[in-house]
């Protein structure tokens, strides 16, 4: 089930401060984020957000077609090597 | 012979049935068009007049999306999902199940057909 309209999306307080002060100075810096919950907004678009996995850092590059997903959509969490066989 | 958007509807069933024939319409929606267009929902096909054929061929016509234009936009929206690499895109990139089912098991109707894998060797103490 979607969330509230009267809710509005959800983003991390800090994170999204941190992205409009971004664009408000200009400049662009990779932003490191814990919150994978974060709904990407359309402030968000053309910045690189480095978004943790559990593990380490993954850089996304934020395009128009992302706005409205979350942070953590593109971060995989799982890596799949393959199944076995051959004797490694 | 009844024909709408480009699909034969078979002529021996009930209207409210045979428009489900269409891909993109389903019981309720079928008769929310009968019901618009003020057609007795349980009138057989093949005994439609041509005027009530018009007034669904027009109905449908502007308040759905059916057919070649519903299969394009469904994948459309999949090839977005791919294209943005996100989550439920690669999913859909390795054929498995999209909406976080359970692939230890099952998992058919994405994965397909069992490919056995050869057995393991032993591992010789």
């Amino acid at each position: 089930m979607s969330r509230s309209l009267k809710k509005g999306p959800f983003i991390d307080f800090k994170l999204e401060k941190r992205v409009l002060d971004m664009s408000k100075s200009g400049k662009k810096t990779v932003v490191k984020t814990w919150s994978r919950r974060s709904v990407i907004s359309p402030d968000f678009v053309g910045h690189t957000i480095a978004v943790h996995n559990g593990n380490k850092f993954i850089p996304v590059y934020v395009t128009e077609n992302m706005v409205g997903h979350k942070l953590g959509e593109f971060s995989p969490t799982r890596i799949f090597r393959g199944h076995g066989g051959k004797q490694r | 012979m009844a024909r709408i958007v480009g699909v034969d509807l078979p002529k021996e069933k009930r209207g409210e049935i045979g428009l489900t024939y269409i891909y993109g319409i389903g019981r309720s929606t079928a008769q929310k068009i009968l019901d618009s267009a003020g057609i007795d929902r349980n009138i057989k096909v093949e005994d439609w007049t041509d005027e009530q054929i018009g007034k669904i061929r027009k109905y449908v016509g502007e308040n759905f999306k059916v057919e070649g234009e519903l299969r394009s936009s469904v994948q459309l929206n999949i090839k977005r999902l791919m294209d943005i690499g996100s989550y439920r895109g690669i999913r859909h990139r390795t054929g498995l199940p999209v909406r976080g089912q359970s692939t230890k098991n099952n998992a058919r109707t994405r994965k397909g057909r069992r490919r056995t894998v050869a057995n393991k060797k032993k591992a010789t103490k």
